[in-house]
């Protein structure tokens, strides 16, 4: 419970990715190093099979793979920066900014909510900007933890 | 305008949420007041009734089926699935209003509005094995409370008898008319009290089977399935084709009223079939198949399983109680956990069995076996704080009472977070607690309390020895196992701790 949803650690500024596959990848490989994912393969699967069922792009250049699984031990957030971009399946083009979203299979409502509030933030545009504007890990790490708190 | 809106995706970690922010705010946006009600993974608050009264119309942004669609009925809505909602949120909005405007309310459907009927287990997506499995289980979730009802009462009944009476009382209770009860009752005599819960309880009791099918007829075909499935259960008890006949007529009415309310009828009929048509003709088939073709081959079968139980004896037995202890133990709360559950419940319809039939030590050695796990997640977290995170620790309080409660989805966090080591620990305790109960023959006629209805299971320190011998082993065995493993949580958790008393000791 008391495991923040992000740390600089789990930041990565500069991806190069060829496809969305490969940049999630990335992420879950800062997770696993975090040690919130227990089997990154695995992880990997559930991701593949939610973004198989409907793309995760979303207007304004995010991508926002995400799942449930077995293989997660806390609400994680994962944040790519992809300068050259990434194609996540949106109408208007390729993803500059990745948010992988972890959740536990077995996570209780409370254990959620951090993640609803999270995906509620990621509607505003002000939000994206400032994650869009900022350089480092660490400054991309305080924006979502000051501004992401559970209503 | 006030809209209300239901926004759902596959995974309710997402969508779901940005859906909601996002039509909130383009309502604000063009000035129309939005409450969203998020079926998500993070549980979903419905929305206040008085605010759905108040809407004027429903947007459903929702990849899942809504939950309680009926709230709704005769609203004008827009039904846009969720990305949309997320992708163009303002376009939604105005699609919305644009149907309230045109005030075409949605035609409300054809039973008359009824508030809340009973809730069904069944997932209309799923999969046919789980959907009859999610079948079984309303008819099983429906049974319980009337067997729990009539076994403690059943069971009180004979408690007050031997005490009023002795062991003689034990039988005279069963032989006291009911017309005694209704002329003769006598606030002083113990043989009337216990005559009085006695008769309740059978009665009870005797929903057994017909609320199993006609539930089971109900999660199938919603509310024409109940009264077949009812009446054939009924039908079932009366041909002597017990639990078996029950399920069979549970999926015969089912899929039998279903079959009929699809039928296409004149104008004229469509009325009265609800309440006249399909309860007659589906009754009368089911009881025509019952009595007429396979009830005398299902009471046989119930026959042999009976004779088969009751010819079960010594080592059998023994090893029959360490299966359902190993089944209780695996999934604790899963589809195998309810098949051993179900089949020592259902043993318990069993009419005329002695007090310590074979079905009644089934039912305590499955109890006891149920109690294991939790209560040994509870000792383990006790006497070995530091193999368990905070989270489990706390678990781990709540766990001694829902064990002791048999309530054995209690272990779950714990099997959640670390499925193997736990499982395996699991079946370990309760199969061997499952085997003792069976050797030192207790049993038990409650379905359900675990130690508040010790006092009708007999043998109760035999009982009460076998559960807690189970819970050392899968204490023990959970341990042992959780000392061998590195668990990154666990000891990012260990360093906060350090840190934390060296601060303390330091200020």
């Amino acid at each position: 419970m008391s495991t923040p949803l992000i740390t600089p650690d789990l930041v990565a500024v500069d991806v190069v990715a060829a496809d969305r596959d490969a940049a999630t990848r990335q992420l879950i490989d800062l997770l696993a190093a975090a040690g919130r994912v227990t089997d990154a393969d695995g992880f990997h699967a559930d991701v593949r099979a939610r973004e198989a069922q409907m793309a995760t792009g979303m207007p304004g250049g995010i991508g926002l793979p995400h799942a449930r699984s077995a293989h997660v031990t806390a609400p994680s957030l994962a944040v790519g920066k992809v300068p050259a971009g990434v194609d996540f399946g949106a109408p208007d083009g390729p993803a500059t900014l990745v948010f992988l979203i972890a959740a536990p299979d077995s996570g209780d409502a409370a254990h959620l909510q951090i993640l609803a509030a999270l995906a509620r933030r990621l509607v505003h545009e002000s939000f994206r900007q400032s994650l869009k504007d900022a350089t480092d890990p660490a400054t991309v790490a305080e924006i979502i933890t000051r501004e992401v708190v559970p209503s | 305008m006030k809209l209300v809106a239901v926004t759902s995706c596959p995974t309710g970690i997402a969508h779901t949420y940005m859906a909601a922010e996002a039509l909130e705010q383009a309502g604000k946006a063009a000035g129309h007041e939005v409450h969203v009600e998020t079926q998500g993974a993070a549980g979903s608050t419905p929305l206040d009734p008085a605010i759905i009264a108040a809407a004027d119309g429903v947007i459903y942004a929702a990849d899942l089926e809504v939950k309680d669609k009926e709230r709704f009925a005769g609203k004008p809505f827009v039904d846009v699935g969720v990305k949309k909602a997320v992708h163009d949120a303002p376009g939604v909005i105005a699609a919305a209003t644009a149907a309230v405007e045109a005030g075409v309310p949605a035609p409300v459907a054809g039973a008359p509005a009824a508030p809340a009927a009973p809730a069904t287990k069944v997932d209309a997506n799923a999969g046919v094995g789980t959907r009859v499995r999610q079948w079984l289980m309303t008819g099983v979730s429906y049974m319980i409370p009337f067997v729990a009802a009539g076994g403690i009462l059943i069971a009180l009944g004979f408690m007050v008898a031997q005490f009023a009476d002795g062991s003689q009382g034990v039988i005279d209770v069963t032989q006291v008319p009911i017309s005694h009860l209704l002329n003769d009752f006598s606030v002083l005599s113990g043989m009337d009290w216990a005559a009085l819960l006695f008769h309740t309880g059978a009665l009870a009791f005797g929903f057994l089977v017909p609320a199993l099918s006609g539930f089971i007829a109900y999660a199938i075909a919603d509310r024409p399935g109940i009264v077949p499935g009812f009446v054939g259960g009924a039908v079932s008890v009366a041909v002597g084709a017990g639990f078996l006949g029950g399920l069979v007529t549970g999926f015969m009415g089912g899929f039998l009223a279903l079959w009929i309310s699809r039928w296409k009828v004149p104008k004229g009929v469509r009325g009265i079939m609800p309440v006249v048509v399909i309860p007659l003709l589906s009754s009368f088939v089911v009881g025509l198949v019952m009595f007429v073709i396979i009830g005398q081959p299902i009471a046989s079968l119930m026959e042999g399983l009976s004779s088969w139980l009751n010819g079960l004896s010594g080592s059998n037995l023994v090893i029959l109680g360490a299966l359902l202890g190993a089944m209780m133990g695996f999934d604790l709360g899963g589809p195998i956990n309810k098949v051993a559950y179900t089949f020592a419940v259902t043993g318990l319809a069993t009419e005329g069995l002695a007090a310590d039939a074979v079905q009644y030590r089934i039912m305590a050695a499955v109890m006891a076996a149920g109690m294991v796990t939790p209560l040994a997640m509870a000792l383990a977290t006790t006497v070995r704080k530091s193999l368990f995170t905070h989270a489990e620790r706390e678990n781990g309080k709540a766990a001694w009472l829902l064990g002791a409660s048999f309530i054995s989805e209690g272990a779950i966090p714990f099997a959640a977070a670390d499925l193997w080591r736990v499982i395996v620990s699991s079946v370990a305790g309760s199969a061997l607690t499952g085997a003792l109960v069976m050797a030192g023959g207790s049993a038990q006629r409650a379905p359900h309390g675990g130690i508040w209805v010790l006092p009708l299971i007999s043998h109760p320190w035999w009982f009460v020895l076998a559960v807690a011998a189970g819970m050392v082993v899968t204490a023990l065995v959970v341990i042992a196992l959780k000392t061998t493993r590195r668990d990154p949580v666990l000891q990012a958790e260990h360093v906060a701790d350090e840190q934390a008393e060296l601060v303390a000791q330091t200020a």
